[in-house]
């Protein structure tokens, strides 16, 4: 009994590093998106190519598809688009790129520049449909089903690690569903 | 002219107050809103600052959002609710009641818990360890030495 009692400050310290060291181990940056399992917000934007024509998640319904959140100005978007260039070369998902805050002169010569992965390119130079997806960093990547439901959201550059652990078995568990 | 100096620095004062931009109101009332809400709520980018705070362009984005929709006749929780809807419950800096935040909530006052029943109970330990029950044979040894000092106080 004594023993016990005498180990007991010693269990408390254990099990408060514990908690603390679980609570370091997060990344403060990845905020838990409230938007996953909700559908994803309409909006209506212009194409980087043809800004007369616009796109909406509608045109994507049955199908399911990424949407990348990037622009020129980010550096860690650069780091993530032959991640995209790659997965775009396997033709299992749809790849919609929202350049946001950007112009379209130097969006589309990024594009030229690195690659085009992107079945449409969308351009909210504003960032206001990127509000109603709470953006709050590029690139976010966010996953979405056939019923047009958010599903996952990748917050940073998607890794090469990622894209073989997360993207692909989520994109194919997406498409083998319903 | 020197109105105009006035004036100048009333505006001035304004410009501090209200933030990095300049904003207009109809009433008092809703700058006071406002200000408490772009002091409640969270700047996603910086994190650690406030919209109040924060010179960042999601921070500007948000505080604009946030005086559009006070021009627009909406309440504080409809403004409130609007942010977490898009960034969750982050974005504010007073975390609601519920179940995940349920230890946050309560933590302190368990922690306070514990330490009272800790406190009482070393308190009860100590007094019952005061008052020791002695048997008879105690009880007179103990007179048969208190008499011997007695005696002896009394010899010398």
């Amino acid at each position: 009994m004594l023993k016990i009692k005498f180990l007991l400050p010693l269990i408390a310290f254990v099990l408060l590093v514990a908690l603390l060291a679980a609570g370091l181990s997060n990344d403060p940056r990845k905020v838990p998106s409230p938007l996953v399992g909700k559908p994803a917000p309409y909006f209506e934007l212009p194409r980087l190519d043809d800004p007369s024509v616009k796109f909406n998640p509608q045109m994507l319904k049955g199908k399911v598809w990424l949407l990348n959140i990037w622009a020129s100005w980010c550096v860690a978007c650069r780091a993530e688009h032959p991640m995209f260039n790659q997965l775009a070369k396997q033709n299992i998902v749809d790849i919609v790129g929202f350049n946001y805050k950007d112009t379209n002169a130097e969006a589309k010569a990024w594009l030229r520049q690195l690659g085009n992965p992107y079945s449409v390119v969308v351009t909210d130079q504003k960032g206001l449909v990127g509000f109603d997806y709470g953006v709050y960093g590029v690139p976010e990547t966010f996953f979405i089903d056939k019923k047009g439901i958010i599903r996952y959201k990748h917050i940073g550059p998607i890794s090469y690690k990622d894209l073989n652990e997360i993207v692909i078995p989520l994109i194919k568990e997406l498409r083998a569903e319903k | 002219m020197r109105i105009f100096i006035v004036l100048f620095m009333i505006l001035q004062l304004n410009l501090v107050h209200a933030g990095v931009e300049f904003r207009q109101f109809e009433r008092a009332e809703l700058e006071a809103r406002y200000n408490i809400l772009i002091d409640e709520l969270r700047c996603l980018v910086c994190q650690n600052q406030n919209l109040k705070d924060s010179n960042s362009e999601l921070a500007k984005d948000m505080r604009d959002k946030v005086y559009q929709m006070i021009s627009e006749g909406k309440s504080n929780q409809q403004i409130a609710d609007f942010m977490v809807a898009r960034y969750g419950d982050f974005v504010l800096y007073k975390p609601p009641f519920k179940t995940i935040t349920l230890l946050l909530w309560l933590g302190p006052l368990i922690f306070f818990l514990i330490a009272m029943t800790v406190l009482f109970r070393v308190i009860r330990q100590r007094s019952q360890a005061g008052s020791v029950e002695l048997s008879d044979a105690e009880h007179q040894r103990a007179q048969r030495l208190l008499q011997s000092t007695l005696k002896k106080d009394d010899a010398s």
